[in-house]
């Protein structure tokens, strides 16, 4: 890893102040960006710690009952907090205990690996992304692999989750990496159901919306069921090739349909 | 260089390092404590298991600067005040917790920080809390009857084919 300035500022406004040199970088857990620095793929002058923000940390309900999480709260926190079953047991089987303990909501959502688990939670939920400047709607938000709506030095403070009637999270590991092969999360809220799937598509997460549309009619596996596999730009890899993962796509739906709660 | 200060196994320490400098590297290099082992360095295998302010973190995967303050626990901070053995540390021996040794580190640390929150966990749960903890040498049976029987439980039950 090329060496760099560290800096931890206690505030949002110290740490948008030390990222606006064009040179600094934002970390999070570092449970991503610390292996990608060790490896050289990615490097910096300044990397600006954001995990002494104590305004970013810890999880509440808001009175619109959303659920509202502090950029740099951690899988763990998110795995432990009651509020919303689907949410956190998502947020519990993100890669391993210790990798938890560590890695946080923002630092995920920031990245966007194509792969990860976080934004299907985001998507599927219909979450709004908050800022240091705006907030961002989850559908405007994520704009393909490793690509996402944040500026240069704009720093996710909270995401808020509207909260379902029932969700389910169905994630098919790759078993090397534990990442998900293809990974779906289905939300049904009083107005319709929301379905988004990770590690499938070269696009990153996406809603399916011939599964939304029939969910919303007849929210049940058999529904899914009668569906073609979802189209679009599948990725294709030694891992599985692209009608595999759109196979998959539709197999982790109703999965996830049919363990809802 | 900037000088970082933490407490390690109940003592306080400090140190100069470089922004890059992880926590594994300032136990084992800054203040030769080598008992914490780094295998893959790439947070894969979970040798290098150590907790910070109680939790389980991989220290190969932490920046020394950015604990600052923090309280770290090691593995040479798991044996009785008496220099024996601690109960995991000594289920690990009376199982055959290990063969080489060089996982046992993150093992037992992961072992400690999972029986905190669950003191008497299912197997089943034991196995899925080492998800980050690779060994080489045995497969897991052992190490997961070392850490049932370190909960206090019955491992005649465990898987042992």
């Amino acid at each position: 890893m090329y060496n760099f300035e560290f800096s931890k500022p206690s505030t949002i406004a110290d740490a948008v102040a030390a990222l606006s040199s064009d040179e600094a970088q934002a970390l999070g857990g570092g449970q991503t960006l610390l292996p990608t620095m060790k490896q050289r793929l990615a490097q910096t002058d300044m990397l600006v710690s954001l995990t002494g923000i104590g305004e970013m940390q810890g999880i509440c309900v808001g009175d619109d009952g959303e659920l509202c999480i502090g950029g740099a709260t951690t899988h763990a926190a998110v795995a432990a907090d009651g509020n919303y079953p689907g949410l956190a047991s998502l947020a519990g089987r993100i890669g391993d205990p210790a990798v938890r303990n560590r890695g946080t909501i923002g630092g995920s959502l920031a990245n966007n690996d194509p792969s990860a688990c976080y934004p299907a939670a985001a998507l599927a939920s219909g979450a709004t992304i908050k800022t240091n400047a705006r907030d961002i709607a989850a559908d405007d938000y994520f704009q393909g692999m490793f690509d996402t709506a944040l500026e240069d030095g704009e720093i996710i403070t909270e995401v808020r989750f509207p909260i379902p009637e029932v969700s389910n999270y169905q994630k098919f590991v790759q078993p090397a990496s534990r990442f998900a092969l293809v990974g779906v999360f289905v939300a049904k809220f009083a107005d319709g159901v929301r379905v988004a799937v990770t590690g499938a598509s070269s696009d990153g997460v996406f809603r399916w919306a011939e599964a939304e549309a029939a969910l919303a009619a007849d929210f049940s596996k058999a529904a899914v069921d009668a569906l073609a596999v979802p189209s679009g730009d599948m990725i294709s890899d030694l891992h599985g090739t692209a009608d595999y993962r759109a196979h998959l796509a539709k197999v982790m739906t109703g999965r996830a349909v049919a363990a809802a709660s | 260089m900037t000088q970082v200060t933490m407490t390690v196994n109940g003592k306080a320490v400090s140190g100069d390092v470089e922004g890059r400098t992880l926590l594994s590297d300032f136990l084992r290099d800054g203040l030769r404590m080598t008992g914490t082992h780094v295998g893959c360095d790439t947070s894969q295998c979970g040798a290098c298991v150590v907790h910070v302010n109680g939790e389980a973190v991989k220290s190969c995967t932490a920046l020394a600067l950015d604990l600052e303050g923090a309280e770290v626990r090691t593995i040479e901070g798991m044996a009785n005040a008496d220099g024996s053995l601690g109960t995991i540390q000594q289920a690990f021996q009376d199982y055959h917790g290990l063969q080489c040794g060089f996982c046992t580190p993150g093992m037992v640390m992961s072992a400690a920080a999972l029986l905190k929150d669950n003191p008497t966990p299912t197997e089943q749960e034991v196995r899925e809390y080492l998800e980050g903890n690779i060994c080489r040498c045995t497969g897991y049976h052992n190490i997961v009857k070392a850490i049932m029987a370190a909960s206090g439980q019955d491992v005649a039950a465990v898987a042992a084919e």
